[in-house]
């Protein structure tokens, strides 16, 4: 197939269609609106059913049905409205059901602002809703990655019975980007013999459920979660590794940012400076073991991460590199963004101070 | 012999958590009963809420979910869309369904969502120790209205019946009781009626069933049961609310 030019938030939604997703459940918000409108469009063709919940508690609540009744499953927003659903995902982790949310972030805190940010890593990756759960999250630095890693976070979803959340700035919504849609490849998927569709009288009743009222039942399911995630850990961690031999500092970036790194990288190459990047791709499970490999070089001075927020996964880099080398934080947040030209001087400030 | 009573299979073999003389084992068995008889219970998908009942999904013996605290019409929204031949119904009490889910109950009945939502009111918040809920009769004492509910300060109890049978696609709302056997016979034919009016896809139907709480009113059972026909039904008047087919 042709590349073709698409905007964000509608290859998203158009990637989910291509992926077997049958069923989302909405609620509008900037800047996300594109998927449920696409989905609006495109389900009726294609005898799913896209429906506008009357908030976004209620769409996460459709999920958890849907996906309980062994649909592929749907839905998309932006932080205010994720921070609503938190209550949602957690149950669908306690109860292992596989769904794909979408988080196209914008600035916080509160309603913040409508212009890409990346505040809402803690939120995805170390909690959000109550509870010890882990999601898959995965952060695309292209319209073409958004739409790669949606159709394999449904089946990321449905091999580990867990929720996958793709994490993209509102940048990642909001621009056009030549994509060509290629299948993922395959995975040998377990059947969903769990699903609620009725005993049929056939077999015992399924049950859906994130209730252990015996505390040594309760720890029993979080052990079992966490064989679950270290087997996720082991499977699944994707990174990017640019540039990273011979650099003096190693720039740790994700999404659009990583983008905005590189063209840093490349400014601060001529003038004669080495630099690299660690881009994660899955924010969790995080790379930790690519950090970890580049402290071990014995030329990088300091690591740096770039972000569009306060400083949020540098926590994750600084738990990698581990004391062996500095790690600096240079960001933007609540819709503004870094600069190639920023990030260069940050860099050059802090290997002056380093040498 | 012939048998002339036996439990119905649409029950699991689980004895009932609820306490001495409480009525949800009453409308437990009213709803299997119900299920079995219109040869749903194999076709059947049950949402159970959070309060007394959240361990519904022990007692039904049908595929189950266990919903978040008032969500369960959402939920069950969901699992009817991908399940569009299924019998779905949620089972919620009136601080589940009243109070933290009013919003998804009243969307649930403004989509016409074929499912039907059997409400259970106490006028108490049972499985928390007996707090005070959106239905706690004005004068009624709870442990957070101490002094009894005090409508300048709390408002007015919510009559729910009434007000999602304001709603056009809700196909069928009755509220019935279950303080003596007229009034079970009564509520069993009402909860019939509603999953045939949902498998005949004629809209949202919800059935309101007055009920005891003798531990948090305090009461023994008898004297709840007195209790529930002396109080709630002057305010919760018993009867049909909406009924799609006859709706000229």
């Amino acid at each position: 197939m042709a590349k073709e030019l698409w905007k964000g938030n509608e290859a998203v939604a158009e990637a989910a269609i291509k992926a077997g997703c049958r069923f989302f459940f909405g609620y509008p918000i900037t800047p996300q609106n594109e998927i449920p409108e696409y989905m609006a469009m495109k389900m009726p063709q294609v005898d799913g059913c896209f429906l506008q919940a009357e908030s976004e508690i209620a769409a996460i609540n459709m999920v958890y049905g849907a996906a309980g009744s062994g649909a592929r499953v749907m839905t998309s927003s932006s932080s205010p409205g994720i921070s609503l659903k938190q209550e949602g995902i957690t149950y669908i982790a306690g109860a292992e059901l596989p769904c794909v949310i979408v988080n196209m972030v914008r600035g916080g805190p509160g309603l913040g602002g409508i212009q890409p940010a990346q505040s809402d890593y803690f939120q995805a990756c170390k909690g959000g809703g109550h509870g010890d759960y882990r999601l898959v999250v995965l952060a695309p630095a292209s319209v073409q990655e958004a739409v790669d890693l949606v159709q394999e976070a449904f089946d990321i979803a449905d091999q580990y019975r867990n929720p996958v959340m793709v994490l993209g700035d509102g940048m990642i919504g909001q621009m056009m980007e030549p994509v060509e849609f290629t299948e993922v490849k395959k995975r040998s998927l377990p059947e969903k013999t769990w699903a609620t569709v009725g005993t049929k009288g056939k077999r015992k009743p399924n049950v859906i459920n994130s209730l252990f009222i015996d505390p040594a039942d309760c720890e029993k399911h979080n052990f079992h979660l966490f064989e679950k995630y270290a087997e996720i850990e082991k499977n699944e961690i994707k990174v990017e590794e640019y540039n990273l031999e011979g650099a003096e500092i190693v720039f740790a970036a994700y999404g659009t940012i990583a983008r905005i790194v590189k063209n840093a990288i490349n400014s601060l190459a001529k003038e004669g400076i080495k630099a690299g990047l660690i881009r994660p791709i899955t924010l969790w499970p995080f790379p930790a073991k690519s950090f970890e490999k580049a402290a071990e070089q014995a030329g990088v001075k300091a690591f740096m991460s770039v972000e569009m927020s306060m400083g949020q996964m540098v926590e994750d880099v600084k738990l990698s590199v581990n004391g062996k080398k500095p790690v600096y934080f240079y960001g933007r947040t609540g819709g503004m963004f870094p600069t190639p030209k920023a990030v260069a001087e940050e860099a050059k400030k802090i290997l002056g101070g380093a040498k | 012999m012939a048998v002339v009573f036996e439990k119905t299979r649409g029950l699991a073999e689980k004895p009932f958590h609820y306490c001495p003389g409480c009525t949800h084992g009453i409308i437990h068995r009213l709803v299997a009963e119900s299920l079995d008889e219109l040869n749903l219970i194999d076709n059947a998908i049950g949402v159970a809420p959070v309060g007394c009942a959240v361990f519904a999904y022990d007692y039904f013996n049908c595929d189950m979910q266990e919903a978040a605290h008032g969500r369960a019409p959402a939920a069950a929204t969901g699992i009817k869309r991908v399940n569009p031949n299924s019998a779905v119904f949620t089972y919620q009490g009136d601080g589940d369904l009243a109070s933290i889910g009013t919003a998804e109950v009243v969307h649930a009945a403004m989509r016409g969502e074929k499912i039907t939502t059997i409400f259970v009111n106490n006028a108490i918040y049972g499985m928390t120790g007996g707090q005070m809920a959106p239905t706690t009769l004005v004068g009624q004492k709870a442990t957070t209205a101490p002094y009894g509910r005090d409508e300048n300060h709390a408002g007015m109890p919510l009559r729910v019946s009434e007000m999602l049978a304001t709603i056009p696609k809700t196909a069928f709302v009755e509220r019935v009781s279950v303080h003596d056997v007229k009034h079970i016979i009564q509520a069993k034919k009402a909860i019939k009626k509603a999953f045939q009016l949902q498998m005949e896809g004629k809209g949202f139907t919800l059935i309101e069933v007055l009920s005891t709480c003798p531990t948090n009113w305090g009461k023994t059972p008898i004297e709840a049961l007195k209790w529930l026909q002396e109080n709630m039904i002057p305010y919760y008047p018993l009867g049909n609310f909406k009924n799609i087919e006859e709706v000229k």
